[in-house]
């Protein structure tokens, strides 16, 4: 479970001065739920995120991660976390299996629960057919396989997954949004942030709407469609930030 | 302390470095072919300009000794010389390098000598060219023999023993050892060379396993993992100073082989028929011989510097957004260590316990003693305890920086 508590995050500018990029946010992420996380880019998502993964500190505020807390358990946070991001990037020269590997060795894992597990994720994911090769020979679609892999080798109870899917073809864009599904499905707690409103209404069971660093809306998507009066959620979020205007401004 | 976490991060930095042919280039080609490639090329290109200066009769012009047929015809007649024909422009012959030397022979020399007066012979040439340096040594000789051979006359005419003017020989002999011989001719050079192939070996895995992680967005990936920061800088730093050390080992293996193979080339050139005659112990006589135990503490005490430099260098690439940035912040302090590395060269500065907590200075400075198998004991403890000090605290500087997280997500 996550639950985010006034998570504040200020960062500090010579030129731009003080940038509050996370302010006053809160929200809760159940086992077995997809909580998706929308907003335009610099809108906060990727800040809120680390935050959650313990990679940056909160200014303010806090949040548990799996009955963790962040500012003061980061270590235990991590272990119950998988992070993904665009700016997580592999290893060019090690292969995927190693890749893996070397994470799972880092979780702690012993060998033959990475090996075991390395099969397993190998199967579910289609590795097996350039696992053994180097990671800087791949496609992006098999390098966000691999990283997929990497990030649940430990296989965490919370995923935190920012624009899992930027740059993917289609085929391997559904077949990632299919084991985001699963993983849901095996009760883990699934934070999504995207700003592709088609995936937010395919995967998510809850939703935040953040804007300038602020949670503007939250809710069920049900819920949000019943605030604003609207069915497509690309309206939905263009009215919860304010409107087209505000967006071009 | 984890051990087991620091191990898994240094193996992994290990085995991605060794694929990365930058890393290699750095660590093990460039000490290995590069400094014997210098070495022997330089030395063999070197030894085959002087061997052909040498070879060459330098073109004299005698200036002046119109009255003096005596000294002009035994000039003539030494074969060490090629006389040409006086020319008003002798001066600029010399400088164009057309005419190696001019000796100006002052009017009536031959009368003044059978007088039983002195006379001044001047001998006119290009200072720093070598082979007007060469004619100048020609010269030289033949005005000690004419002199020699004029005061042996003058002896006989007036009934003298030779005795009366060389009433003692001076022969001089070397008692220190071979080895403290060798520690005087190399002992600057070589702390140089490791303090230098030490700072250059950790040079580019501090930048890549920082500044490269960050820029390639694999900082962000190990960051997430739940390994202390301070296990993975540790890993890091090790795999770091692993290339600086392996730099330092190969250079040292690739040194001793060149000197070994290049001694035998070089004796064989430069020693000629001298080699040939007293057979392979002439030809190993050319190498200097260092103290082996020397040498060994010499490694010791680059340890620590190893250190200090793998720490600074992962501690100031870290700032860095990129390598290219990387490569900004590092690159001038190659001066920070060249200074110190070549004042200990230097003649006359002497270690003592001031100097001796001057970092990279003080290892030179020991350095020289050491290869001559000269052991300050009192000294060698200070430079190596100050020298673990400012490791010590550079890595601590590195482990807290790692914690930084304005730092690590610079942007």
């Amino acid at each position: 479970m996550i639950e985010a508590r006034h998570l504040t995050k200020i960062f500090h500018d010579k030129k731009r001065g003080e940038i509050r990029a996370v302010d006053d946010v809160s929200f809760t992420c159940r086992p077995g739920q997809i909580y998706g996380l929308l907003g335009a880019n610099g809108a906060g998502k990727t800040t809120t995120l680390r935050l959650l993964a313990t990679l940056l500190r909160p200014t303010g505020g806090g949040a548990t991660v799996a009955g963790h807390d962040v500012g003061t358990a980061a270590a235990a946070v991590r272990a119950q976390v998988g992070f993904l991001a665009t700016s997580t990037a592999l290893y060019g020269r090690l292969t995927a299996r190693e890749t893996i590997a070397y994470f799972g060795r880092l979780n702690g894992l012993p060998e033959a629960q990475i090996e075991a597990r390395t099969g397993q994720l190998a199967a579910e994911l289609d590795l097996h057919e350039f696992l053994d090769r180097r990671v800087e020979k791949y496609s992006t679609g098999m390098k966000q396989k691999t990283s997929i892999a990497r990030t649940l080798i430990h296989d965490p109870a919370v995923l935190i997954l920012d624009e899992p899917t930027v740059g993917l073809d289609v085929m391997t864009a559904r077949n990632i949004l299919r084991f985001v599904r699963d993983c849901r499905a095996r009760g883990k707690t699934v934070i999504y942030s995207t700003h592709v409103m088609s995936e937010v209404d395919k995967l998510c069971d809850g939703i935040g709407i953040i804007h300038h660093g602020r949670l503007v809306a939250g809710g069920t998507p049900a819920e949000l469609r019943a605030r604003f009066g609207e069915t497509d959620m690309e309206e939905i979020f263009v009215r919860a930030v304010g409107g087209e205007g505000e967006e071009a401004a | 302390m984890n051990g087991r976490n620091i191990l898994t991060v240094y193996r992994k930095e290990l085995r991605d470095s060794l694929r990365d042919r930058r890393t290699l280039i750095s660590m093990i080609v460039v000490p290995t072919l590069m400094i014997p490639g210098i070495m022997l090329i330089g030395g063999a290109i070197s030894l085959r300009v002087v061997k052909k200066a040498s070879e060459e009769v330098p073109a004299v012009m005698i200036l002046g000794g119109d009255d003096s047929p005596l000294v002009r015809a035994a000039l003539a007649a030494d074969r060490k010389i090629r006389l040409l024909p006086a020319a008003a422009d002798w001066r600029q012959r010399i400088i164009d390098k057309q005419v190696r030397a001019a000796v100006e022979i002052p009017a009536g020399f031959d009368a003044a000598l059978t007088r039983g007066e002195a006379a001044t012979v001047k001998i006119r040439h290009y200072e720093s060219e070598l082979r007007s340096g060469f004619a100048v040594g020609e010269l030289r000789n033949f005005f000690n023999d004419y002199r020699e051979k004029t005061v042996a006359a003058r002896l006989v005419a007036h009934g003298l023993p030779a005795a009366l003017v060389k009433p003692f020989e001076v022969k001089t002999e070397n008692v220190a050892p071979p080895e403290k011989v060798g520690g005087n001719i190399i002992g600057g050079i070589v702390p140089y060379l490791f303090i230098l192939l030490c700072f250059t070996g950790a040079m580019y895995p501090a930048m890549d396993l920082t500044a490269g992680e960050k820029e390639r967005g694999t900082m962000e990936t190990i960051l997430c993992s739940p390994v202390a920061r301070v296990h993975l800088v540790l890993g890091k730093f090790l795999m770091v100073l692993t290339a600086s050390l392996a730099t330092v080992v190969w250079s040292l293996l690739s040194m001793g082989a060149t000197f070994l193979l290049g001694g035998l080339l070089l004796a064989g050139t430069a020693a000629g028929g001298l080699a040939a005659a007293k057979g392979g112990a002439a030809r190993m006589s050319v190498l200097p011989l260092v103290d082996p135990v020397g040498t060994l503490t010499v490694l010791a005490m680059v340890l620590p510097v190893a250190v200090l430099f793998s720490a600074v260098l992962m501690a100031l690439s870290l700032f860095a957004r990129s390598l290219k940035e990387a490569q900004s912040y590092v690159s001038p302090l190659i001066v920070v260590v060249i200074v110190p590395a070549m004042m200990g060269m230097l003649p006359g500065v002497e270690l003592n316990a001031r100097l001796a907590l001057v970092p990279i200075l003080n290892l030179a400075l020991v350095c020289k003693e050491l290869v001559s198998g000269v052991f300050h004991w009192n000294y060698l403890a200070l430079i190596f305890g100050s020298t673990c000090l400012y490791a010590a605290l550079a890595l601590g500087i590195c482990v807290r920086l790692f914690n930084r997280e304005e730092i690590l997500f610079r942007s």
